[in-house]
């Protein structure tokens, strides 16, 4: 903590305590804090609520140092680098710095630099770069690897991070941790400072955005509390559905919630729940409420459009998805609605401190649960918030693709040093533990792709040169200006999914107006003359050319809505513990709404219920199957994965089972043959995680969307190439997937195949949650045979017939199709 | 490009069986051929394998501008008609066009790959039908390079002709079919043929595959055309109906 103490106000020069008393404020003591850590020349990570004057205790010692600064001839070069997980945040805190800078007439330049500022404007600020430069980590990382990178940043005296509980357990926060790290060398005297509201555990982020000096070296500055949110849940007149996820129900009660309030944000938590409660809405606006819609699919100006009309105070109400988490500083919201389950209590107090900006008035919250469980995980939400117990994302080891696409891009800016580098990256937080054989293997691929088979070595990327007495320097460099060049463009440690625009058809083929963009496997399930909705409307698919999904209005017709997914959260550990035992303390039952404590209820007379440490598994016949139903409360993921191995092992006892249906809170497994005398011990054992699992990884779709990633990331495959055409007529590109086939064949151990492996194994199949669970309930699976379903297993139940079916799906499909062919033919 | 072809008011039924070994036996123009799951075409009469579009050092292609896409594509190529090599005995094999990827290919072809395509002509005819990545043919391996070829009433080329061409064997379009099923779609590599011609998947492990309902394969067929789809170990026989658009 400072040391100021009561001398504090005497950290502000005269011109900034003027600029306080005049708009009739006084410095908060977390500022002022950060200014005397900034005289101390100490790194700070400071936790502030929202509305704290978080950004302004970012900059101001940043303002103060500058505003001192004696006049110089040369050039000021760049001081302060802030950096946002967002651009629109970007831009926006641009927009609220330039005020104070202008009236207390501060000779400062500050300017923002995103994927969207001009070309002039960009290479202007290469040239002649602002006092305060503020851009995002895949702007900073093309920084890094231009040329100029010393000279640019070599005056360097401090870097904000913004919102950094975002920033860190991602690929995208690797990448980060590496930049800084590279800064640090290239400005050994730079500060880092870090910003947020909701950090569960300081120690993880500090660890992260530590520099050379380490942890210990960051002072933590602590905000005033804000006050506590109200968070009401909304207890529907009509019953909680037992299951679905649209909260169709209680639509009426959400319109007239936004009736009352001066504006709203209605957080989902998917694409398609965002276009359907839209839909909603304006099916009963009355009195026709100016209610917008906000997701990522939508064209970007009619994003912009919808910020302005916040902005303005015009709007009653915004539905939107995770785009409008963070940032934008929106005074007029009082009311934030979750539709849904809220899936991790931070992502919540980061959606409730949306609404006021006024720290010292409640934040207000409501809740709509869309079914049963949901309404449990609601309350387990409320709980945690009113505790102040959040989730945050654990540490990460830094993932290998992204150190390859660094190395690269510390070879594009200067030749490197291989054993420099090497200590410079593990002084980046993710990397700290590096293995040097890791390091050599990265190296090596970035320099001929790391193949077993050396016959590359004639088509390096960087090579080394000779250390000799005739002035060699043994120093790594990019092999030529152009290889240099392909490298920047494919900067950035974030891969979206391939995407194709929406526009509205014209006559004869002509293409119209773009309406928006979406991933190109949401089509999958749509044939030309299916409707869906979009951007708010239905629309009709006419066809798809090349890169653009060609659309007609789809008039008052009803949807055929395809439930595309959009981001998908998964219910975190903490809150589902959190469920658990709200649901295993009947004394607490209490606080639910009659419906589902007659639900629960229920469910200890006809089932039971399960301690909470221990996992409930039933199993009864239904129709001519018999089921199994478990409920690890682990997430869509994990409990995916489980049911895959689970019926591989099935299968081999005989079993004979027939497919599976996996939610949030549950799975359930059917097959022929009866279930009850399994030895569910030897079934749910740890060791499903070694061969079965490799063996189902190796050829499950997840891990070639894993692999192509990484690929994209390390530079094997890139997003686009200078000066690319597109071929008319023909575009035969190569696939991931062949690579993938013939990388695994060849060279199963190859270091892309290792990253593919782990980066399936944390996120797209949440192995590691998995592990954790299968230690939880090892010796406390509490069977129930049961003679029919259960009140908990309707949910679950409910879900079947909306899930792809697992197995050789492909050869199915060909198959089937090859059936309808022999039948047509003998019709 | 998705206007259907147009429909006869009674299309006779293509002539196709499953033969046990996974092939699709199709007649095709006069004779009868095999589809073999490879991706190969093979006319036993004449005791001749066809292939198309291996597209041989395609990784060291991509590798030589700073793309370092696995190097194995040219060995995984040649393994795998090796295998068909050793499974049906040919006395012909007819490599047909776009054999390698660039035109320096062959240069760069590891000791052991060139080895592999030298045995191809041992006690066997060699044919290298050339094509628009290779239009010169091979310049130290052995075989006889020929624009096209005339075999059991089929025309052999790379490139296949504009319009109707009965009677006609090609590559060069790198077919692959989309079928969609109610559980999701599913893209493979295919033969599509109209029962007059045909034109062959590419071979290559990293040659990629061209909608059939791609603009580019407009007008080609009589009738809308059947697709032999690859399969993992058998050519699955899909209708223009069940076929999409990417």
């Amino acid at each position: 903590m400072a040391d100021a103490g009561a001398n504090l106000p005497d950290l502000l020069p005269p011109r900034f305590q003027a600029w306080f008393g005049g708009r009739g404020w006084s410095p908060r003591s977390h500022q002022l804090e950060m200014v005397a850590e900034a005289r101390a020349g100490r790194d700070a990570l400071l936790i502030a609520p929202t509305g704290g004057g978080k950004t302004l205790a970012g900059f101001l010692p940043s303002l103060i140092e500058l505003s001192e600064r004696p006049p110089a001839n040369t050039p000021p070069g760049l001081h302060t680098l802030y950096i946002s997980p967002l651009k629109a945040l970007a831009v926006d805190v641009e927009r609220n710095l330039t005020a104070p800078i202008l009236e207390m007439g501060l000779p400062i330049t500050a300017e923002s630099r995103t994927g969207d500022t001009g070309i002039a404007r960009r290479q202007r600020q290469r040239v002649k770069p602002p006092e305060i430069l503020l851009t995002t980590p895949e702007q900073l990382a093309l920084l890094c690897a231009w040329e100029g990178a010393r000279l640019f940043f070599e005056n360097l005296s401090c870097v904000i991070l913004d919102e950094i509980h975002t920033l860190h357990a991602s690929k995208r926060g690797d990448l980060l941790a590496l930049d800084l790290a590279r800064l640090s060398t290239l400005a050994p005297n730079m500060r880092r400072v870090g910003l947020s509201a909701t950090v569960d555990d300081p120690e993880v982020i500090k660890r992260w955005m530590a520099g050379p000096a380490g942890p210990e070296a960051i002072e933590l500055v602590r905000g005033p509390p804000g006050a506590q949110p109200i968070v009401d849940m909304l207890l529907s007149e009509g019953r909680v559905p037992w299951a679905g996820h649209t909260a169709q129900h209680a639509m009426a009660e959400v319109y007239e919630a936004i009736k009352h309030a001066r504006t709203a944000l209605v957080f989902v938590n998917t694409r398609f729940q965002a276009e359907f409660a839209f839909q909603e809405l304006w099916r009963l606006n009355e009195d026709a409420l100016p209610i917008a819609l906000h997701h990522g699919s939508l064209a970007a100006e009619q994003r912009r459009k919808v910020e302005a009309a916040m902005a303005k105070g015009s709007l009653r109400a915004v539905v939107c998805t995770s785009t409008l988490d963070l940032g934008i500083d929106w005074g007029d919201v009082d009311l934030v609605i979750q539709l849904a389950s809220p899936k991790g209590a931070a992502r919540m107090v980061q959606r409730i401190g949306r609404a006021n900006h006024r720290l010292d008035e409640p934040s207000r919250a409501l809740f709509v649960p869309a079914n049963r469980f949901e309404m449990l995980e609601c309350q387990a939400a409320r709980e945690a918030i009113a505790a102040n117990h959040l989730d945050g994302d654990p540490p990460r080891d830094g993932a290998l693709d992204v150190l390859a696409q660094h190395v690269m891009g510390c070879a594009c800016s200067e030749p490197f040093d291989l054993l420099a580098l090497y200590d410079e990256v593990r002084t980046a937080g993710p990397y700290r533990d590096l293995a040097w054989e890791d390091f050599e293997q990265v190296v090596d691929f970035v320099s001929t792709g790391g193949y077993a088979l050396k016959t590359y070595d004639r088509f390096r990327r960087i090579v080394k040169g000779p250390k000799d007495d005739q002035g060699g320097d043994g120093l790594w460099r990019v092999r030529n200006a152009e290889v240099a060049q392909r490298h920047r463009l494919n900067v950035g440690a974030i891969v979206s999914p391939a995407m194709l625009a929406v526009r509205i058809a014209g006559r004869r083929g002509s293409v119209g107006r773009k309406i928006g963009e979406i991933e190109e496997g949401m089509l999958e399930m749509l044939d030309p003359g299916d409707t869906f909705v979009f951007a708010g409307q239905v629309w009709e698919l006419v066809g798809i050319t090349n890169l653009d999904v060609l659309v007609r209005p789809g008039g008052a017709k009803d949807p055929k809505m395809p439930s595309w997914g959009g981001s998908k959260f998964a219910l975190s550990t903490f809150l589902a513990q959190r469920v658990r035992q709200l649901m295993t303390d009947q004394d607490h039952w209490k606080v639910l709404p009659t419906d589902v404590r007659e639900w629960l209820e229920a469910q200890r007379d006809r089932s039971l219920i399960p301690g909470e440490d221990e996992m409930l598994l039933e199993t009864f016949p239904r129709g001519h199957r018999h089921f199994m139903v478990c409920y690890p409360f682990d997430g869509r993921l994990a409990h995916t994965t489980l049911a895959m191995l689970l019926t591989r092992r099935l299968e081999r006892a005989g079993a004979a089972p027939l497919g599976f249906v996996c939610n949030d809170y549950a799975l359930a497994v059917w097959a022929l043959k009866p279930l009850d005398d399994l030895n569910f011990d030897d079934l749910f054992n740890e060791d499903m995680l070694g061969d079965d699992l490799e063996a189902w990884l190796a050829e499950s779709f997840m891990m070639k969307r894993a692999f192509k990633g990484c690929a994209i990331i390390a530079g094997l495959i890139e997003r686009r190439f200078p000066g690319d055409k597109q071929k008319t007529g023909r575009q035969i590109t190569f696939s991931t997937d062949l690579i993938y086939d013939v990388l695994r064949r060849h060279e199963p151990d190859h270091l892309l195949l290792r990253c593919a492996r782990a980066d399936a194994a944390t996120g797209l199949i949440d192995v590691a949650r998995l592990g954790q669970m299968l230690t939880r309930i090892r010796g406390r699976i509490r069977h129930a045979a049961l003679d029919h379903l259960s009140p908990f297993s309707v949910p679950i139940l409910l879900e079947i017939g909306k899930e792809r079916s697992p197995g050789q799906a492909g050869e199915i499909i060909l198959h089937e199709a090859e059936e309808d062919l022999i039948a047509e033919a003998l019709s | 490009m998705n206007a259907p072809a147009p429909v006869a008011a009674r299309v006779p039924a293509y002539d196709f069986a499953t033969a046990p070994c996974g092939s699709l036996r199709l007649r095709l123009a006069a004779g009868e051929v095999m589809l073999r799951a490879s991706g190969a075409l093979w006319l036993a009469a004449e005791g001749a394998l066809v292939v198309a579009d291996l597209h041989l050092e395609k990784g060291s292609s991509y590798a030589a501008r700073g793309q370092m896409l696995p190097p194995y594509d040219t060995r995984e190529t040649l393994k795998r008609l090796a295998a068909e090599v050793a499974a049906l005995a040919p006395r012909m094999v007819i490599l047909l066009g776009d054999t390698f990827h660039d035109r320096r290919s062959e240069d760069r072809l590891a000791a052991d790959d060139a080895q592999r395509l030298r045995d191809l002509a041992i006690g066997r005819t060699l044919v290298w039908v050339v094509g628009n990545h290779d239009a010169d043919g091979p310049r130290a391996l052995p075989g006889e390079t020929a624009d096209e070829l005339s075999l059991a009433g089929l025309t052999l080329r790379h490139e296949p002709r504009g319009g109707l061409s009965p009677g006609e064997a090609a590559g060069h379009l790198h077919p692959a079919a989309k079928v969609r099923g109610a559980r999701g779609s599913v893209r493979r590599r295919c033969f599509v043929t109209d029962g007059e011609r045909i034109v062959l998947p590419a071979f290559g492990a990293y040659a990629g595959g061209l909608n059939v309902r791609d603009a580019a394969f407009a007008g080609l067929f009589a009738r809308p055309p059947l697709a032999g789809a690859l399969g993992s170990a058998r050519v699955h026989a899909v209708g223009w109906r069940s076929l999409a658009a990417d």
